[in-house]
């Protein structure tokens, strides 16, 4: 193998190589790791996040980032759960996806008008999002206990948590949506060469709010998910949550300049950060470690990522 | 080498991809000369210029500096040397003064503490120079031609013996250029060397005392300026010889009016009264570097806003956006192939399709047959090798490139058809498949707009040419005709005409 296709190999399987070799170092160390509980239990546990990453995806390969998914997670928990307590819990499951897909939509319009960088504006919609989250909950948990309410993040289909079922089929939409519809080859052309995308006739700007407003759909879809398990409602829920989601897809290889990608990587990339943490949890290691390790992980993409962007 | 020479390269080969841009140049700057570099567009001037000032690192020849080979040459290596290069984009940072500018890089300062003593530094310079800039003055709020002399007292601050000038006039007034001449001369009588790449040969004759010419990539002759005229130059500039280029036979069959531009104004400068292409016609537009050919054909598309009718077969273009032009069915295809054309992360297929995805999809889903089937077509009819659907777009030869970027537009089988540099920087088997398929499609009744720096290009393949100043057509010429001699002398004319105006 050339240079070149070992940086492609790298870019493209690391995040699976690394996954089973994790797996196998932990099924030899621990009894307790192998077993169909513990492994659905940390797919069920991070189902949530990898919705997020999926469509964050979308957003890094038009080129940009989101900043604020934590903070409309947050939106979406204190939505749907006053909902569910003073409306229907039906409607509370069904609107706060929605919610986030429309916030999703506005971070995007600000980006195109004010054409400012994603990076910026979305710290600055996440703290607005938040605002409003902590108005409407008036900063006080909202209890939400009702069967109607809590079958989405406690029960099961077919014997597996209704959150993976729902975390695997948004994944192949995500899927399929980025490589067979013309909006995915749009968004991969815009992040690839967005001048050559122009002079191609495509309106980039709508381009950049699709992919936003289905970042917010996501992130409203997570948290019903997350809410509904926890049958609790604050606007402080999804802190951090888009920096883990970030961490992912770029664990994930995805370029973090732009134009590459693909959401099933940013899934593996989720689930080796979920690894790791449940290694040391069962080998009961200090957290000290596990920071460090994620660290080290994480930055050993990003230099994969610069090094593949500059051939 | 030569031992009175300050600086001296021997053999100088420059490539650019798989693309010879100057090869076997040999040079010599003596100290205290203003030294012209001059040749047709894409002749290798600004090349030879950039890789003297070590912008540009050679592919092949040595450097000397007082008679001293250099094993590396690159801008610090040059700057230590005395050599510094004034870039057509001045690199002044907006956010500083004047005088931190000039010593950006050679701060007085105390462990890290900066004395703040530039402005005085800058005073003494001055005086020793005769170059007067206002010291606190933000660099972002001066014109082109201060920002220069901060350039050329950026050089002196370095102690520069040879300054070179890549293209320093295209946008001053008439008295800046005379300024900036002066100045010129003033170094030359210090002793100092400067190296002035330039497209403007009244400018060569009136200040320098040696001129190169250059052309294809290979040197001329270096001579005395006084022993020359402007005719001496263009003809050495062109060569005796013509090129061995064949062009195919030109269609000689013309049908209607397909492409009609009136009154098009653009704030970038275009200025087309107006412009008619008939079904058949290959018409050029000639000009130099910087003319607003490539503003003309982006405000005929919708690329830039633009006031002003374009008429599609006697339709009215409505929706004056890219898209609306596609499905009108007049495209471009951009000069700039990676910067502008191809997405070098997506697949041959995937390039090829991204202006038609609304025809090839079905409810927003790709149809992947039709999508396969018009870029098999396109890379059969262009000859794009390797001939790979999926194929990595960026591993490809720029030729090759070239063909997937034409066949990127001719894929919705266009009316009008506009050609920006169809043949920049590619190979010559790639340059005769382009120019037969240009010369077919308006065989078979597209109204063809080509673009070129290449004056031979556009008399080799146009039916009609106009030439192009400052962004308008100034006249029309039959290619079969006149030759790239008088085509010349005529732009040169026209740009010579408007500075007297200004």
């Amino acid at each position: 193998m050339t240079r070149d296709r070992i940086f492609t190999f790298l870019q493209t399987y690391a995040v699976l190589v690394l996954i089973v070799l994790l797996m196998a170092v932990l099924s030899v160390s621990s009894d307790s790791f192998l077993t169909a509980r513990n492994l659905l239990n940390i797919l069920n546990q991070n189902a949530p996040l990898a919705i997020m990453a999926s469509a964050m995806t979308l957003v890094i390969i038009v080129g940009g980032f989101d900043l604020s998914v934590g903070a409309i997670f947050a939106m979406g928990s204190v939505t749907s759960a006053w909902l569910a307590v003073n409306v229907d819990p039906y409607l509370g499951l069904a609107l706060a996806p929605l919610v986030g897909f429309l916030l999703g939509c506005a971070n995007g319009i600000v980006i195109t008008a004010l054409k400012v960088h994603s990076f910026l504006a979305t710290i600055a919609t996440a703290l607005i999002f938040k605002g409003i989250a902590i108005a409407v909950s008036d900063g006080r948990l909202i209890s939400a206990r009702i069967d109607a309410f809590t079958w989405l993040g406690r029960e099961r289909f077919l014997g597996v948590f209704n959150a993976i079922w729902l975390m695997v089929i948004f994944a192949v939409l995500l899927t399929f949506l980025l490589n067979r519809t013309t909006l995915g080859r749009r968004i991969f052309a815009v992040g690839g060469n967005e001048e050559a995308a122009i002079l191609s006739g495509i309106r980039t700007n709508r381009v950049k709010i699709a992919a936003f407003s289905l970042a917010g759909l996501a992130a409203g879809l997570a948290a019903i998910i997350a809410t509904s398990r926890v049958a609790l409602g604050q606007a402080s829920a999804g802190e951090g949550m888009e920096l883990q989601a970030i961490a992912a897809v770029i664990l994930g290889g995805t370029s973090i300049y732009g134009g590459q990608g693909a959401v099933w990587r940013s899934v593996a990339g989720v689930f080796l950060l979920a690894l790791v943490n449940n290694g040391f949890n069962i080998l009961s290691i200090d957290p000290f470690f596990r920071d460090l390790t994620m660290g080290l992980i994480i930055l050993a993409a990003l230099g994969i990522s610069a090094i593949g962007q500059r051939r | 080498m030569n031992a009175d020479a300050i600086l001296s390269v021997r053999g100088i080969g420059v490539r650019f991809g798989d693309v010879e841009v100057l090869s076997g140049v040999d040079l010599d700057i003596r100290p205290g000369e203003i030294h012209g570099l001059i040749g047709e567009n894409g002749a290798g001037k600004s090349t030879l210029g950039k890789v003297l000032g070590g912008y540009y690192r050679a592919t092949r020849g040595e450097i000397a500096v007082n008679g001293r080979t250099q094993d590396r040459w690159d801008t610090p290596t040059a700057l230590a040397n005395g050599v510094a290069i004034m870039h057509q984009e001045l690199q002044l940072v907006p956010a500083l003064t004047t005088a931190q500018n000039v010593f950006l890089g050679l701060e007085d300062h105390r462990r890290g503490v900066l004395r703040r003593t530039e402005a005085d530094r800058l005073a003494a310079l001055m005086e020793e120079s005769g170059l007067h800039v206002e010291p606190n003055a933000l660099a972002a709020h001066l014109t082109i031609a201060e920002q220069q002399k901060i350039e050329i007292l950026r050089a002196l601050a370095r102690e520069a013996r040879v300054i070179v000038m890549d293209e320093p006039t295209a946008s001053l007034s008439k008295a800046e250029i005379d300024q900036l001449h002066r100045i010129m001369r003033q170094l030359r009588d210090e002793g100092r060397s400067v190296i002035y790449v330039t497209h403007f040969l009244d400018d060569v004759l009136d200040v320098t005392d040696r001129v190169t010419v250059l052309r294809n990539g290979e040197l001329v002759q270096t001579r005395d300026t006084a022993g020359e005229t402007k005719a001496s130059l263009v003809s050495a500039m062109l060569g005796g010889v013509k090129s061995e280029t064949l062009y195919p036979p030109k269609p000689r069959d013309v049908g209607e009016v397909v492409l009609s531009v009136r009154d098009l104004f653009s704030p970038n400068g275009t200025r087309v009264d107006q412009l008619e292409i008939r079904a058949g016609e290959i018409v050029g537009l000639a000009g130099l570097v910087g003319a607003g050919r490539t503003e003309i054909a982006r405000a005929i598309i919708g690329a830039d806003r633009a006031q002003g009718t374009v008429e599609i077969g006697g339709q009215p273009l409505q929706n004056r956006s890219i898209s609306g032009a596609t499905e009108a069915g007049v495209v471009m295809v951009p000069e700039d192939r990676r910067g502008q054309g191809l997405v070098m992360s997506l697949p041959v297929r995937a390039n090829i399709s991204l202006p038609h995805l609304g025809r090839v999809a079905r409810g927003g889903v790709v149809a992947q047959k039709t999508e396969r089937g018009i870029a098999k077509r396109l890379i059969e009819q262009l000859d794009v090798r390797p001939a790979i659907l999926d194929g990595d777009v960026s591993n490809y030869s720029g030729g090759n490139q070239q063909k997937v970027l034409i066949g990127k537009w001719l894929a919705g089988d266009p009316r009008v058809l506009i050609l920006d540099e169809p043949s920049r920087g590619v190979d010559v088997g790639a340059r005769e498949t382009i120019h037969n398929e240009i010369v077919r499609l308006a065989k078979s009744g597209v109204a063809i707009l080509l673009i070129s720096s290449e004056i031979e290009e556009v008399l080799g393949l146009a039916t009609r040419a106009f030439l192009v100043d400052r962004g308008t057509l100034v006249d029309e010429i039959d290619p079969d005709r006149v030759n790239v001699g008088d085509v010349l002398t005529a732009l040169f004319n026209h740009q010579g005409m408007k500075d007297g105006v200004t």
